[in-house]
């Protein structure tokens, strides 16, 4: 495992309200940062169902619902929460400092790989 | 000659021995003296008029026409000073004399002050009487900052009583938990985050030293050197019985009234019921045991001495709407043997606790899931061998016969703790009176009226007694908040919750999801008529954005176009929006709509600025449009000016909200060809009137709607479809089509309900209807201002210098 992170900085944490998601593309990646319980959660902003944005969805705790067909997804780790369901989402590590949202792009990790 | 029977003391306990002496063949002449003014009312109910849920006169149990109509004097507002035994009398205060032959004691209990320098100071009340409620009452008001000393159950029906008055309230308790005589630790933590979570702040451990002011209560002052602002201080530090009477009139008296076990004192002619009375060692402060002990008295008196009163394992429930805490028996797990027996699950907010001993239940605290308080309960006092059921113990089997549990249970038991209603009332009441329905035994015998936790008890025994018992269809809105939407209507206006956050804290998982979230969105508009907290978060992304996703998360867009009439200048700025954002479609829908189809959410605000016209809502569960046709402004055939009259029904429902999408049609004659009879409403003209119809669909099934009534005039006819919309706005689960609606309830009870109801009911609905339109707005304005600066506008990516490189 690395040990040096590449943080980007995103955006300010006021820019992501209260249980909700919004979607930033940087470079040709599209992720979806959600602030969960005065945290925030990064995933990539793709269902691997049918491809929806997974910021438009609602959370309950620290998962999303996607908006199109309701695939759960775990935003920690991102596993489907229906273990029948067999794709998950790419989390990202995460952190704030002096208000700004850092995402470390480089150390997307697949939801299967938590388990692993 | 008839026998003088006195009774000292109107309330609970007293006054119900009366009724049982009544109920038997007897030779008294009764006078009841009380030193409170008001006839005989429910003191366990005190903490729901303080919150505003009932009245003064909800609580009253007998009034003054019962006192006349059975004979007996009641001397109310006057106090007994004392008794004369040699004589067999009793003085009042004003020196007034009374014989007796027979006397009851039944003065209760007042509030325990604890000696504390300032409780003299203005602003300091206790809370034990209906004139304490009133000065409270009084005081209450939005912002005042309120202190109640006192955690156990009477401390914390107050302070939600006080906080749902809009006072800022905080409990101080002395002890390290809340509630510490009822529940262990771990019960007082889960209690403590319950109480929190209502919005009522709590300080534990806290001795109060003094309370400090000018005469008037500035605050309290702890013995930690800590002080706390209070404008007002309620003490519910606990009670005391008020023996005083006895104890000066030379009975033996030591914490109460020493009575045996038939509510004899040390005098042959006098008797003692109540909180006043101390038996076997054991004071009393809770209701049923108090029930029990005007029975035996009862019998006593009537000279059928026999019936013993046996003490009683304390139980005590709390009052306060979801915050079910229950706990009964001996909670002391250090007795040798005992063995406990626990469940608990943080995020539901459940505990449960057994003590055991030798296979049987001695005690238990339940805190969050008070389901199986009864098994247990019965458990407990039969005393039963627990070896069976010990796997499943904290989850029992539900018994195969549902009957069982009730049939059980002896006629004496306590259904409803609240309102003293025992098991042998409510099966009489339901024999005497052909009760049927839950509804129809709460009116009669008031059982499972004030806190709703024997409700299910309630169920039981009328399903047990009753051949055609009729139960109430629920449907539960998810697990999340496992409530139907009648209870969830009722708790978000009885506990005055104004978010989807408050609802779930305080009723739910705290968390929430995408079923149950819409729903509570919608509930709390529609209760507090558009002025609640509005939670984005807890909407489907359409109505965070006000338009409709698409598959592949572009959005469309339909203007409001009311009645389905357009302007050549609409058209071409639809037009000139569709090629400066290259709309990929623009179609015309089958609600006589103009749809764009495939815009970028950022886009959405500035589409909605060109357009220049309002949301069509097209995109939400709400008022979807009014589809015409061009009636008798153009048509040859033409009866009714159904253009006219469908613009302005759109007009007046438009940006509204309902439980699910709502779909209207307005036909100037019964050609009908804007297919009026096939939406949830539909005006149909005819020569001289419009019917007024409702419940018709053409989506996944097809239904002709019934006929509401038919009417002479537009107006009526607008009227009548207001009265049906609010209605079903205020009565349909959320996600029900006004076509499932219309057949769970009937088209007969629709129109009794709405066309045909009452003046006043019919006025409410409309008032309801105008409050929610008087703050409805066309959400397209939230393009000019948003609700969060990110509502629209795609975040772009912080520019900086090269990625820094940090190790962690």
């Amino acid at each position: 495992m690395k040990s040096v992170r590449e943080w980007t900085p995103i955006t300010k944490v006021e820019n992501i309200p209260s249980r909700e998601g919004r979607a930033v593309t940087v470079g040709d990646v599209e992720i979806a940062i959600f602030h969960v319980e005065n945290r925030y959660l990064t995933i990539e902003n793709k269902c691997p169902h049918k491809g929806g944005p997974l910021c438009d969805g609602i959370v309950s705790g620290a998962i999303v619902v996607c908006p199109l067909h309701g695939r759960r997804f775990d935003l920690e780790t991102g596993m489907p929460v229906r273990a029948s369901e067999p794709s998950s989402v790419i989390t990202f590590p995460t952190r704030v400092e002096d208000g700004v949202i850092f995402v470390d792009l480089g150390a997307g990790r697949k939801g299967q790989e938590e388990a692993a | 000659m008839k026998q003088q029977l006195v009774v000292v003391g109107n309330g609970m306990a007293g006054v119900s021995c009366v009724e049982q002496i009544l109920k038997q063949p007897h030779n008294f002449d009764i006078t009841i003296f009380g030193d409170e003014t008001h006839v005989n009312y429910n003191r366990i109910l005190l903490s729901l008029v303080l919150a505003g849920e009932k009245s003064a006169e909800d609580i009253v149990i007998n009034d003054i026409d019962w006192y006349q109509t059975n004979g007996i004097r009641a001397r109310l507002g006057v106090k007994i000073a004392s008794i004369d035994r040699d004589k067999k009398l009793v003085i009042d205060e004003d020196g007034g004399v009374t014989e007796y032959d027979k006397l009851i004691l039944a003065t209760g209990s007042s509030a325990f002050i604890p000696p504390i320098p300032g409780v003299d100071k203005k602003n300091v009340h206790v809370f034990r009487t209906l004139d304490d409620t009133r000065a409270l009452l009084e005081k209450a008001q939005p912002g005042l900052k309120t202190a109640v000393i006192g955690g156990g159950l009477l401390g914390l029906e107050a302070a939600r009583g006080l906080q749902m008055r809009g006072c800022e309230v905080t409990v101080v308790h002395l002890m390290e938990t809340l509630m510490e005589r009822q529940l262990d630790a771990t019960g007082g933590d889960y209690l403590k985050r319950k109480i929190e979570s209502l919005g009522i702040r709590v300080m534990l451990p806290q001795q109060t030293a003094a309370l400090f002011g000018n005469g008037r209560v500035d605050g309290l002052r702890f013995a930690s050197g800590e002080e706390l602002e209070a404008d007002l201080v309620v003490i519910a530090a606990g009670i005391r019985p008020n023996a005083e009477l006895g104890r000066k009139a030379g009975l033996e008296v030591r914490r109460g009234i020493v009575v045996n076990d038939y509510m004899e004192t040390s005098d042959p002619h006098i008797y003692s019921v109540g909180e006043c009375t101390e038996h076997r060692g054991q004071t009393f402060g809770l209701v049923a045991p108090l029930f029990e002990q005007g029975r035996v008295l009862a019998s006593t008196i009537a000279g059928n001495r026999g019936a013993a009163f046996a003490g009683a394992s304390p139980a005590t429930k709390l009052k306060i709407m979801g915050v079910d805490i229950f706990s009964a028996g001996s909670i002391d797990e250090s007795v040798p043997g005992v063995e406990t027996v626990r469940y608990e699950d943080p995020s539901l907010g459940v505990y449960k606790k057994l003590l055991l001993k030798d296979n049987q239940l001695l005690g238990m605290i339940l805190v969050g899931d008070i389901e199986d308080e009864h098994t247990y309960m019965d458990w407990m006092r039969s005393g039963i061998d627990l070896t069976p059921y010990r796997r499943q113990i904290l989850f029992p089997p539900r018994e195969a016969d549902p009957g069982l549990e009730v049939a059980a249970m002896p006629d004496s038991d306590i259904i409803c703790g609240c309102n003293g209603v025992r098991k042998g009332d409510i099966v009489q009441a339901i024999h005497a009176h052909g009760i049927t329905t839950l509804a129809g035994l709460k009116e009669r015998t008031r059982a499972s009226t004030s806190c709703g936790t024997c409700t299910g008890l309630c169920e039981k025994l009328l399903r047990a007694v009753t051949p055609d018992f009729q139960e109430e269809t629920r449907t539960t809105l998810c697990s999340c908040v496992p409530f139907s939407y009648e209870q969830l209507r009722d708790m978000i206006r009885g506990q005055k919750l104004k978010s989807v956050e408050e609802v779930l804290n305080v009723y739910g998982n705290r968390k929430g999801c995408e079923v149950c979230k819409p729903a509570l969105s919608y509930l709390l508009d529609m209760v507090w008529c558009g002025d609640h907290d509005e939670d984005r978060s807890a909407r489907f992304i359409n109505d965070r954005v006000h338009a409709n996703i698409q598959k592949d998360g572009t959005f469309s867009v339909v203007p409001r176009m009311r009645g389905g009439v357009t302007t050549p200048d609409e058209l071409r700025r639809i037009a000139d929006v569709a090629d400066k954002y290259k709309v990929p479609m623009v179609k015309v829908t089958g609600s006589q709509r103009i749809d764009l189809l495939g815009i970028k959410k950022a886009d959405l605000p500035k589409v909605w600025a060109d357009l220049g016209m309002p949301s069509g809502q097209a995109y939400t569960k709400g008022v979807r449009m009014v589809k015409t046709c061009v009636g008798t402004e153009f048509c040859r055939f033409g009866v009714q000016d159904s253009t006219r009259a469908g613009i302005e029904l759109e007009r007046r429902l438009e940006n509204l909200f309902t439980p699910h999408k709502f779909k209207m049609g307005v036909v100037g004659c019964p050609r009908n060809c804007a297919e009026a009879t096939v939406k949830d409403l539909g005006l149909v003209g005819q020569d001289g009137s419009w019917q007024v119809v409702v419940g018709g669909a053409a989506g996944k099934s097809v239904r002709k709607a019934d006929l509401l009534i038919t009417v002479e005039t537009t107006e009526q006819a607008l009227e009548a479809s207001d009265l049906f919309f609010q209605y079903y706005r205020e009565n349909a689960n959320y996600l029900e089509r006004s076509y499932d609606f219309v057949e769970r309830l009937g088209i007969e009870k629709l129109r009794k309900e709405t066309v045909y109801a009452p003046e006043a009911d019919k006025q409410k609905l409309l008032d309801r209807l105008a409050r929610s339109k008087a703050l409805a707005k066309d959400a397209w304005l939230e393009g000019q201002t948003p609700m969060s600066p990110t509502q629209f506008v795609q975040i772009q990516p912080i520019q900086t210098q090269p990625r820094e490189a940090q190790s962690l």
